[in-house]
Parts: structure tokens; C-alpha cells; sequence
């Protein structure tokens, strides 16, 4: 990508930051720290990397985007509110009675949303059916699943994976927001999930490590997921839980809590001295 | 009338998903390792490329087919009634359920007929668990030919269906000429005013056989075959319960969560009347040959008949 570009995605990331806060500071609860890992790969997903259309959010032949880690929808509706598929100010009533934008992802009423998740370890199943379904029809069209780096802890996580292998499903990418931190503190100290990348290769993917924070390095990685034939994509994308928002980096407690009055304006202000450090 | 022919529902399943897949291009069938058991090997074989084995993992099956809804096929899932909807059951609330996918479940070797292979494989509870998702239509058909118009029917219908499959081969009763299904429409097998017997699934026949006894003995009962047990068919319900005063439902299925509550709550609300549920006790099975076992648990035809007889001296 050119520096141009390059920047556009940094300043859409940084948006896309803010609606998160602003929407889980809203909604009073909700879950940043994973959403703010998650967010520099999801703006890459729907700013450079997928064909989808906001005015035509069914279309057959679309990319396919299941966020398996559904708890990090705020980062999603951010991103689909800024690519178009709805107005932002939806945002500021995420979680609330009545609001389109539900606690965890809703495919029947939020516009871009592909999957119905949250319950972990299900997402990446239905990513699974939807690349077999392109596989079926000789559609070209890619699927895109995330998954949370604690998730994997979830059984269903390595059935889809035996079953995305055995089906050559080479039009699926699983990409695993590797933030190391889940609700009770370390995903090492919880359940250990060291060697993930070996996990994944032994259950027949192709796997790539990344820095989930760098979009040249994302790029590059989803690039060569492309070239690859036969067998699913695994990318372990290495992040910062929080990122972006100085307190709430590397910090387990902010996995499911909204700021306060005080914390959402220190987050906001941040987010803003990023922004305009990068319009400068 | 056509000849009775004697098939197990699931082997009928198998035919019936055979027979449509020919019209229609969308339909996909996944197994978790039991084909040869559910009878999807039947579409296996003459649809090979549109068959999914997914190996024991009923989870991912379920979520698999909920991707394949997502994106335009009409996925049938089939395992054990156990495990599509109890092993799975979290699956099919979430990833298909909420967000209404067209996701057909079906689930075979239901009921204590499985036989010898006993408690752990003996579902009594499938129906209570698939009745608790908002949305999920539930099927039970009582014979080959019910079964064939069933399948036929959930193809029809979008949005999620689960439909119940018996291991143990039955003798048809319906007339295929006389025949013809609609979801949530009970059909009136006997009329009669001193009871209404409503039985679901693979002991309809023995109802049937058991009402036709009681009527040569002087009771004259009607009998409703409920094959649709969500939506539940209440103007059948309500109207046998004004027009015959009590009500004997007869499942193969804990008398909890099924037929017999199904019924029950329509009755309550509607128009009370006493609701007398023969079905399994809330107890697991235990191994033995299907028939005998059907007859320890009071499901074959005599034990039917004796409890009905029983309970019109109440």
C-alpha cells in the first residue's frame, strides 16, 4: 500500500477506536479491551481488503466477515457504521432496549453483520458452512472469521478446524486476535495455550504470524493467505489488548467494563490527539 | 389404500431427501459419522458431492449448517436425536435459532426403541429441548408416508425445523392417496366422544390399534395424530376438549417437556379439562429389543389400550 493509503487506514482505525468507546461508554458496559485489540484488523477487513457493497449488504457474492469473539461488536458496528452500512449514531444506543445495535452481534437487524455470535466457539462453524457454500456454488467470494485467543480454549474451535482442513476450505482465513488476555487474567495462566500457531498447522493450516497492530504487516499476510491452496489459513495476529487507550492497554480488568465519565473523556482525548497527530 | 409397508421413519427420511434433492440444487446433507444409522448414506450415495460428512462432532455440524443457511442452501443435519439436540443443543439455540437460519435438524434413533443400545442413546428429551428455542417448528411423523410429505413440508418452510426419526421399522397406516400435510395441522384418525387420545410419532399405530379395541369394548375414543408438536395445533385440541371432555395424550418422550405438556397448556388456557399423559415417567431407558421394551413402558398397543381403559373409570 502506498503512504497514502497507509495513513487513511491509520486515521480510520482511530475512528473506529472512538465509536467503540463512545458506544460501550453509552451502552455502560460492554467489552473495549478486546474490541481495541481487534480494531486495526477489522478496519484492514472492511477499509482495504473485502468486497462488500453498504447499499447492498445481502449481495451473494460478497466477502464474509464472522466475528467468532462476538463480545468485540463495538469495534464492528464502528466499522460498519464508518464503511456506510449505517449511521453512526446508532452507536450511542448499542445494549439499549429497542436498539439495533444488540450486546452481541445480530444478523437479522444490524446491516453487515454476516453471523449471529457470541457463544464462542460458533462462529467460526457457520464461517466454515459459508466457505463450503462458495466451494458448492464456484463462487469466488473469501470468508474472514476472528476469533478470540481464549476462545480457542472452546472445543468447537478444533472440530471446525478438522473439518475446514478435511474440506480443503483454502477460501477461509481464521484470524485469532492474540491479545493474551482473557476474563480471568492470562490465557497462559488460565489454560495454556502456548505454541498456538503449532496447534493450528497440526490440525492442516497453513499459518502466519502477524503484528495486529501494523497494516503493512496485514496486509502482507492476507496476501499471502491468498497464494495459498488446499488448506484453511490460520493467522495469528499478535496484539495489544486496550490498544490505543493508554490505562486500558495490557490491563485484563478493562476485558468487560465501560469507562466512567472521567475515563471515557481521558480515552476520547487520546483518541483524538492520535487523530489529529495523523492529519498533521 | 396403498399396501402397509413396514420402514423405519429414518430410512424414510433417507428416501424422502433423495427424492427432493433431484428438484432442488440446494439441498445439502450433513452427517456427524451416523449415516449408515440416520440413512443420509442413502443420499450419500446418489448425491455424493452434496453430501458433508463431519465426523463426531455434532457442534460443529450444526454450525457448519448454519453457515450453509447464512449463505443460500438448505442444509439437512442429521444425527442421533441425543446429540443433534442435546450434545448440540447450545448450537442450535444460538447459531440457529436466534437468527432464524434455514437450518433443518433431524434427529434419529429417538425415543426408548432404539433398543439394546440403551439409556445413553435412548432420547426421551429431544422434544423438550427443541420446544424451548422461539421459532424452531417440530415434526414427528408417525409413518413412511407422513414422513415423506414432512420432509417434503420443512424443505417448503424457511426457517429452522427439527423432525424426529424412529430406528424401529413400523407398519405405514396412512393412505398416500388420501394423504396430505400441512405443519401445524393435526389430522383426526378416529372420531369419538368420550375421550380424545392425541399421540405423536411412532406410537401413533399402536394408539390407532388400541382405540380401534376399545371401541368394540364400548369406548368409543377419538384419536388425533399430532404430528407437528410446535406450533401445536390448539383449534384440534380445544375442539376435542369441549366436544369429549378429557384428553389422553401418548408419546414416546418423558411425559416432561412433550406432547402431553404441549397439549396440556392449550387445554389450560383455553378450556380446561382433565390431561392424562402416557408417555416415559421421567426415568432413563435401558437396553433390550425395541418391542419388548415398548411394551414394558405401557407404548404398544395393550399398554395403551389399559391405561385409556383405566382412566376413563376416573
Amino acid at each position: 500500500m502506498n503512504k497514502s493509503e497507509l495513513l487513511e487506514l491509520k486515521k480510520t482505525a482511530c475512528k473506529v477506536r472512538q465509536w467503540t468507546v463512545e458506544g460501550v461508554f453509552n451502552a455502560k458496559s460492554g467489552h473495549p479491551g478486546g474490541s481495541l485489540s481487534a480494531a486495526d484488523i477489522m478496519t484492514y477487513l472492511y477499509f482495504k481488503e473485502m468486497n462488500v457493497d453498504p447499499k447492498n449488504p445481502k449481495d451473494p457474492k460478497r466477502d464474509r466477515f464472522v466475528l467468532s469473539k462476538g463480545h468485540c461488536c463495538p469495534a464492528l458496528y464502528a466499522a460498519l457504521a464508518l464503511k456506510g452500512f449505517f449511521p453512526t449514531e446508532e452507536i450511542k444506543s448499542l445494549r439499549h432496549i429497542g436498539a439495533m445495535l444488540q450486546g452481541h452481534p445480530d444478523m437479522k437487524n444490524t446491516p453487515g453483520v454476516d453471523m449471529s455470535s457470541g457463544s464462542l466457539g460458533q462462529g467460526i462453524s457457520a464461517a466454515c458452512g459459508m466457505a463450503l457454500s462458495a466451494k458448492l456454488g464456484g463462487d469466488s467470494y473469501r470468508v474472514y472469521a476472528m476469533l478470540g485467543d481464549g476462545e480457542c480454549e472452546e472445543g468447537q474451535v478444533w472440530e471446525a478446524a478438522m473439518f475446514a482442513s478435511h474440506y480443503k476450505l483454502d477460501n477461509l482465513v481464521a484470524i485469532v486476535d492474540y491479545n493474551g488476555l482473557q476474563i480471568d487474567g492470562s490465557v497462559e495462566d488460565v489454560a495454556g495455550l502456548d505454541k498456538l500457531n503449532e496447534k493450528f498447522t497440526a490440525f492442516g493450516f497453513e499459518v502466519f504470524e502477524t503484528d495486529g497492530h501494523d497494516f503493512e504487516q496485514i496486509e502482507d499476510t492476507l496476501n499471502k493467505a491468498k497464494e495459498v491452496k488446499g488448506k484453511p489459513v490460520a493467522v495469528i495476529a499478535k496484539t495489544v489488548k486496550g490498544k490505543g487507550v493508554s490505562y486500558m492497554e495490557n490491563q485484563v480488568g478493562w476485558h468487560g467494563k465501560a469507562p466512567n465519565e472521567e475515563q471515557y473523556k481521558t480515552a476520547m482525548d487520546e483518541l483524538d490527539a492520535q487523530l489529529k497527530a495523523l492529519e498533521a | 389404500m396403498a399396501e402397509s409397508i413396514k420402514i423405519a421413519t429414518r430410512e424414510s427420511f433417507g428416501k424422502a431427501l433423495c427424492e427432493l434433492a433431484k428438484e432442488h440444487d440446494d439441498i445439502v446433507v450433513l452427517d456427524a459419522d451416523l449415516a449408515a444409522a440416520t440413512k443420509t448414506e442413502i443420499f450419500k450415495k446418489a448425491y455424493p458431492d452434496r453430501f458433508f460428512d463431519c465426523g463426531i462432532a455434532e457442534g460443529n455440524m450444526i454450525g457448519v449448517a448454519a453457515g450453509l443457511a447464512a449463505a443460500g442452501k438448505v442444509p439437512f443435519a442429521a444425527s442421533f436425536a441425543m446429540f443433534a439436540t442435546g450434545r448440540a443443543y447450545e448450537q442450535v439455540r444460538n447459531s440457529v435459532g436466534y437468527p432464524r437460519l434455514n437450518v433443518k435438524i433431524a434427529g434419529s434413533h429417538a425415543g426408548i426403541s432404539v433398543g439394546e443400545d440403551g439409556a445413553t442413546h435412548q432420547c426421551c428429551e429431544d422434544i423438550a429441548l427443541m420446544r424451548t428455542i422461539p421459532g424452531m417448528v417440530i415434526l414427528n411423523p408417525a409413518d413412511h408416508y407422513e414422513m415423506i410429505e414432512a420432509v417434503k413440508a420443512a424443505y417448503e418452510y424457511n426457517g429452522p425445523v427439527y423432525i424426529r426419526l424412529g430406528r424401529l421399522a413400523i407398519d405405514s397406516f396412512n393412505d398416500p392417496d388420501n394423504y396430505s400435510f400441512e405443519i401445524g395441522k393435526g389430522i383426526m384418525l378416529e372420531d369419538g366422544d368420550d375421550c380424545t387420545v392425541i399421540a405423536t410419532g411412532l406410537v401413533v399405530y399402536e394408539a390407532l390399534k388400541a382405540v380401534r379395541e376399545l371401541k368394540e369394548k364400548g369406548i368409543n375414543a377419538r384419536l388425533i395424530n399430532v404430528h407437528t408438536i410446535k406450533p401445536i395445533d390448539k383449534d384440534i385440541i380445544i375442539k376435542a376438549a369441549k366436544e369429549t371432555g378429557k384428553i389422553i395424550t401418548v408419546e414416546e418422550h418423558n411425559v416432561i417437556g412433550g406432547l402431553g405438556e404441549a397439549v396440556a397448556a392449550v387445554t389450560a388456557e383455553n378450556c380446561p379439562v382433565p390431561v392424562y399423559r402416557i408417555g416415559v415417567e421421567d426415568t432413563f431407558g435401558h437396553s433390550g429389543p425395541a418391542l419388548g421394551l415398548l411394551a414394558e413402558f405401557g407404548l404398544d398397543k395393550d399398554g395403551i389400550a389399559g391405561k385409556i381403559s383405566e382412566l376413563m373409570k376416573k
